[in-house]
């Protein structure tokens, strides 16, 4: 099955054409710009102060332009495309509302570390500061969710802001970067020389290899710990450091747990995995936290879903924590072995000369019983569609092989828990900022960078409502997503929360007047079924996958089904709720 | 323990780093008792000394999160070693011709100086550390302060370091 995506016709004589220096405008030098960076898709929604931009590039053929429904579907869809394909997502905004519609998708991608040029269009720069027409000072709104941005003062400068924008959203920890580019100088004309070289920043060197004498330390505690356990997180993926991680793993045997952002980090087959941690993670691998000697956390970051209440989090443990982000190293926990450094480039030196952990094979087995004894599990019903059982449907049928993106909430933590990740880039969710209406778009950017894979959005209804106007970009451009919505008719998270913790007192919760989405998906040409027992459930998802468009799939589940195990906030991570399984 | 700390920042001289860094110790909780700004001995790159207030892992993190700025050059823990601090306060003093002799023995003694002379007032500069210039204004004080201005320390590490 291959997405109908029209081929972008850059060649590479084309490509050299378009190097020429040449006296262009800043709206050509962005383009072409943009083309020596390699973006082949670009996510973008015109107005008033990129009209120049665009007018670049009327016929301009040699990257493809998506034309979302609202720039919260764009950033979303080039959020969705650069954690699938690990290259620099980029979407186009105009001034003003434009912008700002930016916002949480620039704050989504600044939360979980994915590489985005954020482009922006503004007021002419003489206009700026006067409260203009759609002007907004988009660079000091998004000063706290951007890992660095420009405001554009001179055409000039353009071809330099440009390459280290790239350089400096996807090196070090990645992140979103922002152009503010003012209307007049994507108009004015300057001499265009192609940059190309390497990117010297003075205040920007981030630091790849590690210390070797903590490299050291590191050995000597894994060859004394009797209960080490490895913490991996979503730095694996953006390292591309999986493969390292699987040697690792294999010369140590020790134990391993990836968290929400860690998923396919790490083969979930596989004998020494442990499931995810923290909040709605499994019994093992937050017993195994909770009691090991040597905690060694791998690219990620200690976020508060992980390790719950801080005070009383692995407190027997010696703390290890790699990073590429200094600044990461004991800003929640007490780190005893500080190693800073890409992921990748740390496991590959450590990979020379560990060996395995000799002193844990007592621990190992104790994993292996909380495993087999402790399982994820929920009580299956043949009278209703059963949210995990769906998430099981699509495993099986897929054998974990497509690309999953999800919205947030319920269906999110059945889809972590259930969906069995193989590959790294194959799972796309947001963790940080935890950004409802996420879902549906990433999966649209998500397929533009991956025209051959299949591509399953898991939304709740809640979240669907929140960007299903993209469905417009599926159809007109045949983007073959698998759209599938867990309705369950309420906002489910919340209501989890509201009866736990609560007291069953459901404010606002009740999501009666969604549409039909069934309807909803033809009213925009796409193909749209629905199921309601397990056997129409089954017939309607492998007529979606045997059908070459994009599809949308409503499973009408259990309203009252929870999510468990659950660490409520305030309980250490073994203090767990197990539900009623 | 919650200490006082003096830090340098030499920044690139560009808009928006002034917010850019005081943005920061605002989103992460990190308190700024005071600021200064101005050029450097380098062209083109400015140093903010910053005094705040907190304890040990408090200032490891700021300066970890300061250095996450791609504008943030190097970041000085002053206090950490033997240092100059100045500050400089303009005080607006209230002073009919019969109060005069008695602020300027005041003047005198702590070595500031009148830089404005009005018919009922006085205007005093002073120079010097926190806890001195916070003593000249508790001397002027029943006198009657008018108007008072303090531009926050600018400090620097004793001998060639």
């Amino acid at each position: 099955m291959s997405a109908q995506i029209p081929e972008v016709r850059s060649t590479d004589e084309l490509r050299e054409k378009w190097m020429k220096p040449e006296v262009i405008t800043g709206s050509e030098i962005l383009l072409r710009s943009l083309l020596l960076e390699g973006v082949d898709c670009v996510f973008g929604y015109p107005g008033g102060a990129v009209l120049y931009i665009y007018d670049a590039m009327y016929g301009f053929e040699d990257f493809k332009h998506v034309l979302t429904r609202h720039e919260q579907g764009a950033i979303h869809a080039a959020d969705g495309y650069a954690r699938a394909s690990g290259k620099v997502g980029v979407c186009i905004a105009t001034s003003g509302p434009g912008a700002t519609n930016l916002v949480t998708g620039i704050a989504t991608a600044f939360m979980d570390s994915v590489p985005l040029v954020v482009i922006t269009g503004n007021v002419i720069s003489s206009l700026i500061g006067t409260d203009a027409f759609q002007e907004a000072d988009i660079t000091g709104i998004t000063m706290p969710i951007t890992k660095h941005s420009y405001l554009v003062r001179d055409v000039e400068d353009l071809p330099r802001i440009i390459h280290e924008a790239f350089h400096i959203a996807n090196t070090g920890r990645k992140g979103p970067v922002l152009i503010d580019i003012p209307k007049d100088i994507s108009a004015a004309q300057t001499l265009f020389v192609p940059q190309m070289g390497p990117v010297t920043m003075r205040g920007y060197n981030p630091k790849v290899l590690p210390n070797k004498i903590q490299l050291d330390k590191l050995t000597q505690a894994i060859a004394e710990a009797k209960r080490p356990f490895i913490l991996a997180g979503g730095g694996v993926v953006y390292s591309g450091g999986h493969e390292a991680l699987y040697e690792f793993v294999r010369k140590t045997e020790i134990p391993i747990t990836t968290t929400l952002l860690g998923l396919g980090g790490f083969p979930s087959g596989h004998e020494l995995w442990t499931g995810m941690p923290g909040m709605h993670g499994t019994y093992t691998s937050n017993q195994a936290i909770q009691q090991s000697d040597l905690l060694i956390c791998i690219g990620a970051r200690f976020d508060d879903r992980v390790t719950g209440k801080l005070d009383g989090f692995a407190p027997h443990a010696k703390i290890v924590h790699i990073d590429i982000d200094p600044a990461e190293i004991g800003k929640n926990v007490p780190t005893d072995i500080p190693i800073v450094g890409d992921v990748k480039a740390v496991l590959e030196l450590l990979n020379q000369d560990v060996k395995r952990a000799n002193q844990a094979d007592a621990w190992r087995a104790q994993i292996q019983q909380w495993k087999n004894e402790k399982p994820y599990s929920y009580k299956d019903s043949d009278t209703v569609l059963k949210p995990q059982w769906v998430v099981e449907l699509l495993d099986e049928t897929t054998k974990g092989g497509a690309i999953v993106t999800t919205d947030v909430g319920q269906h999110q933590m059945w889809a972590a828990q259930y969906y069995k990740f193989n590959q790294p880039r194959s799972w796309v969710t947001s963790g940080g900022l935890g950004t409802m209406g996420f879902g549906f778009p990433s999966a649209i950017g998500a397929q533009m960078a991956n025209p051959d894979r299949l591509v399953i959005s898991i939304n709740g209804d809640g979240g669907m409502q929140m960007c299903s106007q993209e469905l417009a970009i599926c159809a007109i451009n045949n983007i073959p997503v698998k759209i599938v919505i867990i309705n369950n008719q309420v906002l489910g998270m919340v209501r989890q929360w509201q009866e736990l913790i609560y007291d069953n007192r459901y404010s606002h919760i009740d999501l009666a007047g969604s549409p039909d989405f069934v309807k909803l998906a033809e009213a925009y040409g796409v193909k749209g079924l629905r199921a309601t027992n397990k056997e129409e459930a089954r017939r309607a998802w492998q007529e979606a996958l045997d059908t070459p468009g994009p599809v949308v799939v409503e499973f009408v589940v259990s309203k009252e089904e929870n999510v468990y195990p659950m660490v409520t906030q305030g309980s250490t991570i073994d203090q767990m709720l197990m539900g009623d399984e | 323990m919650t200490i006082k700390n003096t830090i340098a920042v030499l920044v690139n001289d560009h808009p928006g780093v002034l917010q850019r860094v005081s943005g920061l110790f605002g989103r992460r909780g990190f308190n700024i008792e005071s600021i200064t700004v101005g050029q450097s001995e380098e062209v083109g790159l400015s140093r903010m000394v910053i005094v705040t207030i907190g304890d040990e892992n408090n200032l490891e993190q700021i300066e970890k999160q300061l250095y996450k700025l791609v504008d943030v050059i190097k970041v000085i823990d002053l206090s950490s070693k033997p240092m100059v601090s100045r500050e400089l306060a303009m005080i607006k003093v209230k002073a009919e011709p019969p109060q005069r002799p008695e602020i300027m023995g005041v003047v005198e003694t702590f070595r500031a100086a009148v830089v404005d002379v009005g018919t009922t007032s006085l205007i005093v500069q002073v120079i010097g550390d926190t806890e001195k210039i916070d003593a000249m204004i508790e001397l002027l004080k029943p006198y009657g302060i008018r108007e008072l201005t303090r531009t926050g320390v600018t400090a620097m590490i004793r001998g060639n370091a």
